[in-house]
């Protein structure tokens, strides 16, 4: 059984930013709002956190003020320790790295803090997977197996516009993964990347010197691709329910997942919570003619209208005779008496003026900017 | 040790039983009581003090202190977990010479001059921990200053019928205090005392003293310490409040502070982002309104998952309210299960119960015939009420029915 307090976790922030950039045009990744009261980051970091693991860098690279502002000294994840505790690792922390271009360049540039750190194994996840993970389990696997590199799939159902994205493994029944696909842009089922690594301290240190040395930096494509046969690389399938936004679309949809109450309860449960920032808010308010069906709604919400099918971030105010329906709005978002809204993807503090009206479709749900005026 | 000096130190008062809550204070104190949602009362004096800039409080506990221990634990939710100051809890202790209980008020504060002393004020803030308000306690400060009074109380009009429940001041035109009366028979004003004090802390500490000394004397403010500064001819003054306040005494004030929170006539803005009330805020994903459900009027906090129907009534954290269950005009508190079917009315149910399939609790007013019947029914906490089981008005339910 593994000792998690010998475990260092390295989340990175700024991953995947490309595939949802009206989300991350002024944050990273890893501080894009999500679930009425979340941001993804607070998905890897609780996950850490319940599994044992003291110790966490978060790897940014640019874009993360916000981040800044919603982790601070971590003490709501109860990281705010004498040993160990949240680290920031932003990019040029020494004269020699600057902006990365992948995974495997990163790390190259946080190789002090993996030298200096207490551990002996790294666990590394990006932001873009909303799911609770018991990393314990994952360590005990890496153990069981003496893999020089555990990674981590979901078997779902593809489009080739969506492997675009994403990576493929195949893996044996022995859970020993003998291929790898870099955004193949194929359909069907598919053991895809979650994007969670498991290796010892003493591997990452030496992939880490040999990338340096010959100027590589995908870790997908230098490490798991290309030096497959060298290396013990076994796959450990997660089976319960998660969402990995790899698109708007993909967004828009976890999202509405939540309203599924099997899924809630895969991700929220009593023993692993989620943790994110607090924010004192009073509880949800609803009005006299209010009404809501099938919607997530966080503390801070003032409801005078109709909702459905929507999820409602905290401080968000919905006047008399509004119908909101199919949308997602941010944090502090106004919307107006008597709008009509329809598939509808507002940031934080947009207002939408008494009357007015804002449809999108499914496919193509519309998105206002943060902070703007309707 | 010394300590960085601080110009005002709050004393809060929260010892007090609250035996008039019956079933909700058996286990903890009356500020310990859960509120609005997800408040607890003594958020309310704590954040006044935190928004008030006084980062130096001492919390006076007594009865039934683990629930308050716990809640307040370093301050952090209320930024009071502070290099130099900050919140503690200051249960009553035993000394060389014996003491320990704190025999009164004012005795609670004698006890613990030394923890004053290390901030080495100029005044000393004592508060209640028993009431709902907003209150800016720096103004009073101000006032206190420019009065260059010895002891400001705060004041509001309360309706002369009600006057008899108070501490009366009778005050002249500049605002200084001539006469006190601790529930007066035939009050002589209808200003009470809302238990908040501000000191001249070397004045206080002086009568604090002699008050312990005099063996015949109840060692309370209201008895003791206000009359023997009159007596001396301390400058005393009332500073007028005319904001929301409410004690929440009784059951039936408890119901109605809740209520008070859903009407928007009421002045208690909870969601005002230049003065927000603190509290500790539960782990809990955000609610859910389920296909069915129906919300108007109410209150909801984190974790609720809500398929029925509620009107009027104000849920904490973790309420799963059943299909077909129906809550009206009732205060549900944290992680209680209402089941298929079931009616709550008029009611207040207490943390972590499970109503039963198709019971009812309480009932409305109107559909009492002797209206010395009716009342809020109460359900303690983690009671369980089996299925189809009627808990009438007024119940007062401590164990599983």
């Amino acid at each position: 059984m593994a000792n998690m307090s010998n475990v260092l976790g390295l989340i990175f922030a700024n991953m995947h930013e490309l595939v949802v950039t009206d989300l991350t045009k002024n944050r990273a990744m890893a501080s894009v709002p999500f679930g009425a009261r979340y941001r993804l980051i607070d998905f890897p970091l609780s996950n850490m956190v319940n599994s044992g693991i003291n110790t966490i860098g978060i790897v940014t690279k640019s874009n993360y003020q916000s981040l800044l502002d919603h982790v601070g000294s971590g003490d709501e994840w109860d990281l705010s320790r004498k040993n160990g505790g949240l680290h920031f690792l932003p990019p040029y922390s020494n004269e020699i790295t600057g902006l990365y271009r992948g995974r495997l360049e990163a790390l190259v540039g946080v190789r002090n803090f993996i030298e200096k750190a207490d551990a002996n194994y790294v666990v590394m996840s990006d932001c873009d997977c909303v799911a609770n993970l018991d990393f314990k389990k994952l360590v005990d696997f890496h153990e069981e197996k003496g893999a020089d590199i555990t990674v981590v799939y979901g078997k779902k159902d593809f489009t080739a516009e969506q492997t675009k994205t994403r990576t493929i493994f195949k893996v044996d029944d022995n859970n020993e993964v003998y291929d790898v696909l870099v955004r193949p842009e194929i359909s069907g089922t598919f053991d895809a990347s979650m994007n969670i690594f498991v290796m010892s301290k003493d591997f990452v240190l030496n992939i880490i010197n040999s990338a340096a040395s010959r100027n590589l930096y995908s870790f997908e494509v230098d490490v798991l691709q290309h030096r497959l046969k060298e290396f013990k690389v076994y796959g450990y399938e997660f089976t319960s329910y998660y969402a990995q936004i790899d698109g708007i679309r993909a967004y828009y949809q976890a999202n509405m997942e939540l309203m599924d109450r099997n899924n809630r309860k895969a991700l929220f449960n009593f023993d692993d919570p989620i943790y994110t920032k607090v924010r004192d808010e009073a509880p949800a308010k609803y009005g006299l003619e209010a009404a809501v069906k099938n919607s997530m709604i966080a503390d801070g919400c003032i409801i005078e209208g109709t909702v459905e099918n929507s999820v409602l971030f905290r401080g968000v105010k919905i006047g008399k005779g509004a119908v909101v329906k199919n949308c997602i709005l941010m944090q502090d978002t106004e919307v107006g008496d008597k709008c009509e809204l329809n598939y509808v993807i507002s940031d934080k503090n947009v207002i939408v003026g008494n009357y007015r009206s804002i449809g999108g479709t499914i496919d193509y749900p519309v998105f206002v900017n943060k902070g703007s005026t309707v | 040790m010394n300590h960085v000096k601080k110009e005002c130190v709050a004393m809060l008062l929260a010892g007090g039983q609250g035996s008039r809550l019956y079933a909700l204070t058996q286990n903890m104190a009356k500020p310990a009581v859960p509120y609005g949602g997800k408040y607890r009362i003594i958020d309310f004096p704590l954040s006044n003090c935190v928004n008030s800039g006084i980062d130096t409080v001492g919390v006076l506990t007594q009865y039934q202190p683990l629930v308050l221990n716990e809640y307040i634990g370093n301050g952090h939710p209320w930024g009071l977990d502070r290099v130099h100051g900050g919140v503690h809890v200051l249960p009553p202790y035993e000394t060389a010479s014996g003491k320990s209980w704190y025999t009164g008020t004012a005795n609670a504060i004698y006890q613990n001059i030394s923890f004053i002393d290390r901030y080495n004020p100029e005044y000393v803030a004592v508060l209640s921990g028993d009431h709902i308000y907003k209150m800016d306690y720096s103004k009073m400060l101000d006032f206190h200053k420019k009065k260059n009074a010895e002891a400001t109380i705060a004041v509001l009009e309360v309706p002369w019928e009600e006057a008899p429940r108070f501490g009366i001041m009778t005050a002249d035109e500049e605002g200084t205090i001539t006469e006190f009366a601790e529930k007066p028979k035939e009050p002589k004003s209808n200003l009470a005392s809302m238990g908040v004090y501000i000191f001249t802390w070397s004045t206080l500490k002086r009568h604090l003293i002699a008050n312990e000394n005099d063996e015949g004397a109840t060692k309370d403010f209201g008895k003791n310490i206000i009359p023997a500064m009159l007596d001396e001819g301390s400058k005393l003054v009332a500073y007028h409040f005319d904001a929301y306040w409410k004690d929440v005494g009784t059951i039936d004030s408890l119901w109605e502070a809740n209520m008070d929170c859903l009407d928007p006539n009421v002045p208690l803005d909870l969601y005002d982002p230049k003065w927000k009330i603190y509290s500790r805020n539960p782990v809990m994903p955000p609610h859910y309104a389920g296909a069915n459900s129906k919300i108007e009027n109410s209150m909801v906090a984190e974790g609720c998952d809500i398929e029925g129907e509620t009107d009027f009534s104000v849920l904490f954290d973790g309420v799963v309210i059943e299909e077909g269950a129906k809550v009206r005009y009732s205060i549900v508190m944290p992680n209680t299960v209402i089941k298929k079917g079931a009616v709550v009315e008029y009611s207040i149910i207490g943390e972590e119960c499970t109503i039963g399939e198709g019971a009812h609790i309480g009932e409305r007013p109107e559909n009492v015939e002797n209206r010395d019947e009716w009342g809020v029914a109460v359900i303690g906490n983690h009671i369980n009420i089996s299925d189809k089981v009627v808990i009438s008005p007024k119940a007062m339910i401590s164990q599983d029915v």
